[in-house]
């Protein structure tokens, strides 16, 4: 497959849902056609952050929490690269927090696939911000004392256009969502429940198995009511599929100057060019 | 001739308007204009004032002395009176002060006939402009530049009431205006524009804020993209990712920024993308003196950044400078793939000056980026002997992919942990530094070519510096200085030359620990004999220098 390497092996422990997750990815580019130049997968630091040391396209493997600020600085100097942004719960909701927050105002076109195995898996089981109240952890050994974020809430709350959540051991589903997520003209949240085998002895692969279930077929995602019920249903049984979806206008194409001429990458640049700029000074 | 004229008064009473309105009077009439301006971190009230000196010689400062204080209140009577020069005047409303050396006027009373209250410093520019003998016509055209319709109608009012208040006591003769008058902040932002950054980013802070905004201003036009981030930690990983796509991209911020930069700055030094950063200096520690000047930065910004990469700092001597060098650093940038520092200082953002119009042949753009045609088997951190490894742009080769790497990488950009590997990826990086050495710039020398008394300092200070030098000169006394504008690494040819022969090195700096000296002093075998040290804000004039030198060095 054109998306192999053949050196480097995954140092993720056998049973990770991170393989899947990574299986799921290269169908969805497969599928969608995007060759291995024509994307670029940033992540920061974690377990989750090291996909693209696994999986052949362009890569930037930047720093912990910070996978948001150069994706969007990525787009931004060439609009034909897809950006996708693939990276842990805790990089993403607790060290890259503001920076989430601040992707979804501007709704610049990346998909944010989120592996969110409930724990720090990399610097092996502190609590991260989706980590259950009162779960005991190799940190917290005396339970969780915060409440955890609600990544989904969030992101409705905050005007998200496309917020999905995806499940590692249901890989045909995930495929779909990523496709749709990376199709959608703006930032896509994707969720993506995956069980940490070493270090989340809670949230294992039957826990999630035994709660989620896929949103049913006549699930209205344009209704913003139901789609925060199903945001914040996270106990018993948890949906997955795509919570909420609607067409916004995207940041790129809020500049005149970026939508209607070629990437910025493509221009050409000329010290003369800007040689009027001074008459302001005369 | 050598005039200065003082505005001041309270933030918002639209002075700053009227200073920008004075100097392009002035420059119209042919002369050489430097304005100095004097603000305090506040919307309203507060004391603010700006100076605004014009000369037929070259201007490199402000004076402490002043020939006209327009007072747009009475706090700046009090605070600025003793400044006057012998002959000097207060113009101010006669509500304001009547005292002596006072011309007052009735402002209030001939506002109330042009019924539009906004107007009312413009007929006390109207006086100076009369006091000066400087044709109304000039004074209207600069006007009709700003102002349209009622506004500009109003302002000619006020200014030919102002005009006939009082008769000429100068007739200052008319030259020709051949120059553009320009801050260092915006002179840095044309560089950066002629140098093709096409990506700029950043958090308002004071000094930094004017090059986001006037770039902003620009943004449509020039095709450049301006973002306000959410944070510095965002600005500069999202400037190392317009940079990684190939865009030249530049983030700036003021010191506690660029202390959240600091991160993202130890990852430009391992990933290779160049970048140029900005620390716009203001006096710490944290918030310190938000609208005041200190060079008290050059330290932080040399050794910021866990690990070790190499990096470059240059600082900005004047706004000509500022301009050239900007551009220069975009080309450093790229060539060695590293992250270039640029200094600058509230003072030199700020500060107004006459200069010759940029030359825009001069700047060359360098990208130093791989073509497609010279790609064999691809390794984007291939260890080469320079230490610069080839730089391709992510998306322009098909079945080529480009890697980049906060970890520790192997040559092809994956992560390592092998000995071998890291210690030759290390020793890469920091080749580059040594090469690098060949493409610094001395620093300028000014005065005499071998003096018995060196002044050392770098960045801002050149003004008030040159400008000492001058008289001293003039007076005879054997006195030259090095003024840094490159600093790390260091140039070091002209001070091992220059310090060997010098009696004294006098070391002159913003700051209270004398940074500069320091690091002279561990690159060479010289140091500063005396150093004249000033952290309390506000910048060192070109008299201050003189009187320093002349009282504590050639005494
Ligand atoms: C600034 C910074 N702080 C802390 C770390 C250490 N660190 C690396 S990954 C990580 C958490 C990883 O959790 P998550 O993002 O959920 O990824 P996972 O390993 O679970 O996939 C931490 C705390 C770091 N590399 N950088
Ligand atoms: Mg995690």
């Amino acid at each position: 497959m054109k998306y192999e390497y053949k050196l480097y092996e995954p140092s993720w422990c056998p049973g990770c849902g991170n393989y899947m997750i990574r299986t799921a990815l290269k169908m969805a580019l497969e599928e969608l056609e995007i060759e291995p130049h024509e994307v670029v997968l940033v992540s920061g630091i974690g377990q989750a952050a090291k996909m693209q040391h696994y999986i052949k396209v362009n890569g930037f493997n930047g720093l912990h929490g910070r996978a948001i600020p150069p994706a969007i600085g990525i787009r931004l100097a060439n609009k034909n690269l897809k950006v996708i942004v693939e990276s842990g719960d805790g990089g993403s909701y607790g060290e890259g927090g503001n920076h989430f927050i601040h992707a979804i105002r501007r709704n610049i076109d990346i998909a944010h696939f989120v592996h969110d195995n409930q724990i720090y898996g990399l610097t092996k089981g502190q609590a991260s911000p989706t980590t259950a109240m009162g779960q005991k952890t190799t940190l917290q050994f005396d339970g969780v004392k915060v409440e955890p974020i609600k990544p989904l809430a969030l992101a409705l709350t905050m005007g998200a256009g496309f917020v999905a959540r995806g499940f590692s051991g249901d890989i045909p589903h995930l495929v779909s969502l990523m496709k749709a997520a990376i199709e959608y003209k703006g930032y896509a949240l994707v969720d993506i429940l995956q069980p940490c085998v070493v270090w989340n002895r809670v949230n294992t692969f039957a826990w999630y198995k035994n709660r989620v279930y896929h949103l049913p077929e006549d699930y209205d995602y344009t209704n913003k009511e139901e789609a925060m019920k199903k945001a914040l249903e996270f106990d018993d049984k948890i949906p997955i599929g795509i919570l909420y979806k609607e067409e916004k206008e995207s940041y790129e194409d809020r500049f005149d100057f970026i939508k209607n001429g070629p990437p910025l990458v493509d221009r050409q640049l000329n010290p003369m060019d800007a040689e009027r700029l001074m008459e302001e000074f005369r | 001739m050598d005039f200065s004229v003082l505005i001041g008064g309270a933030a918002g009473q639209g002075l700053e308007t009227s200073a920008h309105i004075l100097e392009h009077i002035l420059k119209r009439c042919g002369y050489n204009v430097f304005t100095y301006r004097d603000y305090m971190s506040r919307v309203r009230g507060g004391h603010n004032f700006t100076q605004i000196r014009f000369s037929d010689r070259e201007l490199n400062s402000f004076t402490n002395k002043v020939d006209i204080v327009l007072a747009l209140n009475e706090e700046t009577v009090l605070l600025h009176k003793e400044r006057l020069k012998e002959e000097g005047i207060i113009i101010c409303d006669e509500d304001i002060s009547n005292g002596d050396r006072t011309l007052s006027f009735p402002f209030r009373k001939i506002i109330g006939k042009i019924k539009n209250p906004k107007v009312i410093n413009t007929i006390g520019l109207g006086v100076i402009l009369k006091y000066f003998g400087i044709p109304l016509d000039i004074g209207e055209g600069v006007f009709g530049k700003l102002f349209k319709g009622k506004a500009y109608e109003d302002n000619k009012l006020a200014l030919r009431e102002g005009y006939n208040l009082i008769e000429e006591k100068y007739h200052l003769e008319l030259r020709e205006d051949k120059k553009i008058i320009i801050n260092g902040n915006s002179a840095l932002s044309l560089g950066a524009v002629a140098a093709g950054c096409r990506f700029y980013c950043g958090y308002p802070m004071t000094p930094s804020t004017s090059i986001l905004s006037y770039l902003s201003s620009k943004s449509h036009e020039m095709g450049i993209m301006v973002e306000q981030v959410e944070d510095e930690v965002a600005a500069l990983n999202m400037a190392l990712g317009a940079s990684y796509a190939g865009v030249r991209a530049m983030t700036g911020s003021s010191g506690g920024g660029f202390a959240l930069m600091v991160e993202a700055l130890s990852f430009a030094g391992i990933v290779e993308i160049p970048v140029v950063i900005v620390n716009a200096q203001r006096p710490g520690p944290a918030t310190g003196l938000s609208t005041r000047t200190e060079q008290g930065d050059l330290r932080f910004v040399i050794h910021a950044g866990h690990g070790e990469f190499p990096r470059m700092v240059m600082a900005l001597r004047s706004p000509e400078d500022a301009f050239y060098q900007t551009a220069r650093a975009f080309n450093l940038a790229d060539r060695y793939q590293i992250p270039v520092i640029i200094l600058t200082d509230l003072y030199l953002d700020d500060y107004t000056k006459t200069i010759e119009p940029f030359d825009f042949g001069r700047i060359k753009i360098e990208r130093h980026i791989l073509e497609e045609k010279d790609i064999k088997e691809y390794k984007r951190y291939e260890i080469t002997e320079s230490g610069i490894s080839p730089r391709l742009i992510p998306g322009k080769v098909a079945g080529q992919v480009v890697l980049a790497d906060s970890h520790e990488l192997d040559e092809y950009g994956h992560i390592t942990e092998d000995t071998h590997i890291r210690t030759e990826m290390a020793l890469k990086r920091m080749r580059k530094l040594d090469l690098l050495k060949d493409d610094l710039q001395e620093p300028w020398l000014i005065g005499v070519e071998e003096p018995e008394n060196l002044v050392v300092c770098w960045g801002s200070t050149y003004g008030a510096v040159k400008e000492a030098l001058d008289r001293l000169i003039e007076e005879g006394h054997s006195i030259g200085a090095l003024v840094f504008g490159d600093i790390y690494p260091l140039p070091k040819k002209k001070i091992m030359e220059l310090g060997r022969t010098a009696k004294r090195i006098i070391d002159i700096e913003q700051n209270m620990t004398g940074q500069l000296d320091s690091i002279i002093r561990e690159e060479t075998p010289y140091k500063s004999d005396i150093k004249i040290l000033k952290f309390d804000g506000r910048p060192f004039s070109g008299e201050e220098v003189y009187i320093k030198l002349k009282n504590e060095v050639l005494k």
